[in-house]
């Protein structure tokens, strides 16, 4: 199955692309824009087909590597599977 | 006294460390990441570079290298650990120093001669030096970008050892070069014996490479490494 996990720059802490985006939209007159945050998105294909056991262990990768929990929050999106 | 210099995939500055140690009389050998020991150094730097391609994140993988597990144990024995630049990043993301690093401010990778001024002396980076000086050092990083969760910046008091300043010593938002959270360059543990630093002190050994600011930071570092073979 595909399990995207999708990582956030915890709120309050610097996201200087975000941050830039934000004022280019501006610029461009998209004044309802009141802030940008960038993240990033990983793809995992998973062999098994328990979405609950495969979303657990994704859970301890995002809490071990794929994500800082210092900086960063995640969520964990099932994008298939039986 | 000699220093294990830890080499990683990817880490480019490991020479000058060991050069710039030797030439201020201490011993310091490389150590490869896939050791499982220090071989009974005295000190620890991670120097700086790009460890493991700093995939994923600065710093991320490089945490997972064999090599760690003796560091973190040498680490909490109250041993002094000094990381440089990619080093102060695997430090971080290690959580043996607080906050994290992120892309500069203003998105551009930055060299140049920076000035720092010493916060504080409490950790094995800045023992010898005396607080309120300044120092010239050159920044070397994308990813310089210090920051913290607003709890543990409250912790951070008394453990920021340099800022970001003007040439005379003056902390403001202009001198500060890549948006670090309070113009922190350098950090330590609360005990001080682990502290990290953007800047590079090991290029800044000989008026011949524009500054020798960086001595008094690296002879703190060596006479933390005495009382630990005491």
């Amino acid at each position: 199955m595909r399990i995207r996990v999708e990582i956030d720059r915890r709120p309050g802490l610097s996201d200087p692309q975000g941050t830039t985006v934000h004022r280019a939209l501006r610029n461009l007159g998209y004044d309802e824009v009141e802030a940008v945050h960038f993240g990033k998105s990983i793809v995992l294909e998973i062999d098994g087909d328990d979405a609950d056991t495969a979303v657990a262990r994704v859970r301890e990768m995002c809490e071990r590597l794929l994500a800082n929990p210092v900086m960063e929050d995640f969520i964990i999106l099932v994008e298939d599977g039986s | 006294m000699r220093a294990a210099v830890v080499v990683f995939p990817g880490t480019n500055c490991e020479h000058d460390v060991v050069h710039a140690l030797r030439s201020l009389g201490a011993d310091a050998d490389l150590v490869w990441h896939r050791d499982t020991s220090l071989d009974g150094a005295d000190g620890v730097v991670l120097p700086g570079g790009f460890a493991h391609g700093d995939y994923l994140r600065t710093g991320a993988i490089a945490r997972f290298s064999p090599v760690m597990s003796p560091v973190r144990e040498f680490a909490e024995a109250g041993k002094p650990v000094v990381g440089i630049c990619n080093g102060f990043q695997i430090l971080c993301e290690a959580g043996l120093l607080p906050g994290g690093l992120v892309a500069n401010r203003d998105l551009r990778f930055i060299c140049r001669m920076v000035s720092v001024r010493v916060e504080s002396n409490t950790s094995v980076l800045t023992k010898a030096a005396e607080p309120g000086r300044v120092l010239h050092l050159p920044l070397n990083s994308y990813e310089g970008n210090y920051t913290a969760a607003p709890d543990v910046r409250d912790g951070l008091a008394g453990h920021v050892q340099l800022r970001y300043c003007g040439p005379t010593g003056e902390v403001a938002p202009a001198w500060n070069p890549n948006g670090s959270l309070d113009g922190i360059a350098a950090v330590s543990n609360p005990a001080g014996n682990v502290a990290g630093l953007m800047p590079h002190p090991e290029r800044a050994v000989d008026d011949l490479l524009g500054s020798s600011d960086g001595i008094v930071l690296l002879e703190s570092f060596i006479a933390s490494m005495i009382p630990a073979r005491v």
